[in-house]
């Protein structure tokens, strides 16, 4: 079987300035970042073929392709569930191509979450299973429904609040090296961090991501199309999905170990397909809407094992020069929040040389979705 | 003093799964969803045993009674209702006869109190509930106080 093992490389970044409010309209953002992906990669709109998204993007495929002047598509998807359908977007590119369904494919996120709504106050849509048995006793927004598998972590594992911010800090001091970030000039210390107000106990304030209004494109080619590109390919090594037997989404309490998240199904398949082994990936970017989805995926993705994931933290091992630096511009919780298209694109950056947070020869690129909901990651390679 | 709204608080919306957990609060029962075919219990409800297959199913009593398995405490930004009684607590009980079944809900000083009305300090993770349903929007729901000693 062939595969996708190295068989596409992401050849175009592209992205808006990312701020709290931005004037312009969801679909512009989309469409400049899109055409910023393919000015990087030195393409030209006519030649995209294939599409892929969320399905919670607003902007759709035939908006997008009027406006930017995109050719004929024979490829276009959407992954549902949020921010765990953010590499998976890569992923069904990736497949299109090497499958010969597809030859330049675009995939983007533009949101504006910053200036917009917050969805989880639209009470009409959310009711319905499960929501009925969560929502109406007060577990109202993600971040509580992850503090509640948060506080568990801790008292099973003895994670403390101090692993939650070593977490916090790596993210804020990235992005106080990336001129691009929400927070390039806000540097964070233990004491802001200890003493901020509380979102849902045991999650402060500094625990949950930025709100963000911005776009990101990113664009996959074949690898031999890669190699006549503008800018150095970065492979797309290994790719999965993954959705648990007996998940359950966000609010994850109905199994037998609600703490083994889909980072471990979309692990187990990522590594199964892949040359290497997480000793030997050089940088992640690992999906950090809240703070304790890092030690959760640190275990996952098999950095650590069940239970290690915030002693893993200690030491300054997220940091530059520490045994994994993650979320080099600054991720969810300091760069900004765009579903996490900013990781995939971070990744990316890693592996041409390019980050302004760069870690030495970095040559292996771990990028994840959202855990705790069907996620997905890739593995990226130069 | 001004007194909580209970009636600004979230109704359940039923679908055709869910109802008869509701229909049993109505009636002061905690019954949890099982296969007629291999007894499993399961929950959320759902329309056919993940274990067997079989479309039958009864709901089973259960007695009440579980163990606090976490919980948070909610500030705002929330919902107006919510906000009001913020910071309150949302905890998961696991059922005493089925700990792999948990429930979300909240931990109060008895059924008609607001979800505020044990102090956060009192929560820990083990502590033994029992179930006491109390109206909102005339909907029965569940709520959990502490098991006396
Ligand atoms: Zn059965």
């Amino acid at each position: 079987m062939a595969g996708i093992k190295d068989a596409t490389a992401v050849v175009g970044i592209g992205q808006t300035p990312f701020a709290k409010q931005l004037p312009e309209s969801e679909k512009a953002l989309a469409c400049r970042a899109i055409l910023a992906a393919l000015d990087d990669a030195g393409i030209a709109p006519a030649e995209v073929d294939a599409l892929a998204s969320y399905t919670m993007e607003e902007t759709d495929e035939v908006e997008v392709a009027k406006a930017v002047g995109l050719g004929d598509l024979s490829f276009f998807s959407k992954v549902g569930f949020g921010g765990g359908g953010s590499c998976a977007t890569v992923a069904h590119l990736a497949g299109a191509i090497a499958s010969g369904q597809a030859t330049v494919g675009v995939a983007w996120r533009s949101r504006k979450r910053g200036s917009g709504p917050r969805p989880w106050k639209n009470t009409d849509v959310q009711l319905p299973t499960p929501a009925q048995w969560t929502r109406p006793f007060g577990l109202l927004r993600p971040a509580d429904e992850i503090g509640m598998l948060a506080r568990r972590y801790m008292h099973e594992y003895g994670a403390t609040r101090d692993h939650l911010f070593n977490v916090a800090l790596a993210c804020r001091n990235r992005a106080n090296q990336n001129p691009a970030a929400i927070m390039y000039e806000r540097p964070l210390t233990r004491e802001m961090y200890m003493t901020s107000r509380w979102i849902s106990e045991p999650l402060c304030l500094f625990d949950n991501c930025l709100e963000t209004d911005g776009a990101l494109a990113c664009v996959i080619v074949s690898a031999e199309r890669a190699r006549d590109c503008r800018r150095r390919p970065v492979y797309v090594h290994s790719a999965a999905q993954g959705l648990p037997a007996q998940h359950h989404g966000m609010v994850n309490y109905w199994n037998d170990d609600p703490l083994t998240g889909p980072a471990w199904s979309a692990a187990r398949h990522l590594w199964k397909h892949a040359d290497f082994t997480p000793e030997d990936v050089d940088v992640a970017q690992i999906y950090d809407a809240f703070t304790p989805l890092i030690p959760l995926s640190l275990e996952g993705y098999g950095f650590c094992g069940r239970g290690e994931g915030a002693a893993f933290t200690e030491g300054g091992a997220l940091e530059i020069g520490g045994l994994l630096p993650i979320n080099t511009g600054g991720g969810g919780l300091s760069e900004a929040y765009v579903h996490g298209f900013n990781l995939i694109n971070e990744g990316v950056k890693q592996l041409r040389g390019t980050s302004t947070a760069q870690v030495p020869g970095a040559a292996t690129c771990l990028v994840t979705a959202g855990e705790g909901v069907p996620t997905s990651a890739l593995l990226l390679r130069a | 003093m001004k007194t909580y709204t209970n009636e600004a608080l979230l109704s359940p919306v039923l679908d055709d799964d869910g109802a008869p957990f509701w229909q049993y609060a109505a009636q002061g029962e905690l019954r949890i969803q099982a296969c007629s075919d291999c007894g499993e219990l399961r929950f959320p409800p759902r329309p056919c045993c993940p274990h067997c297959h079989s479309f039958e199913s009864e709901w089973r009593k259960m007695s009440g009674r579980g163990r606090v398995w976490s919980y948070v405490i909610p500030h705002p930004p929330l919902l107006p209702a919510y906000a009001e009684q913020a910071p309150y607590n949302a905890i998961v009980v696991e059922l005493a006869e089925a700990p792999r079944i948990r429930l979300v809900g909240n931990l109060v000083s008895g059924p008609e109190a607001p979800l505020n009305s044990v102090l956060p300090e009192r929560l820990r993770i083990g502590a033994r509930v029992q179930v006491a349903f109390t109206e909102v929007n005339g909907m029965s729901v569940p709520r959990w106080v502490l098991e006396r000693a």
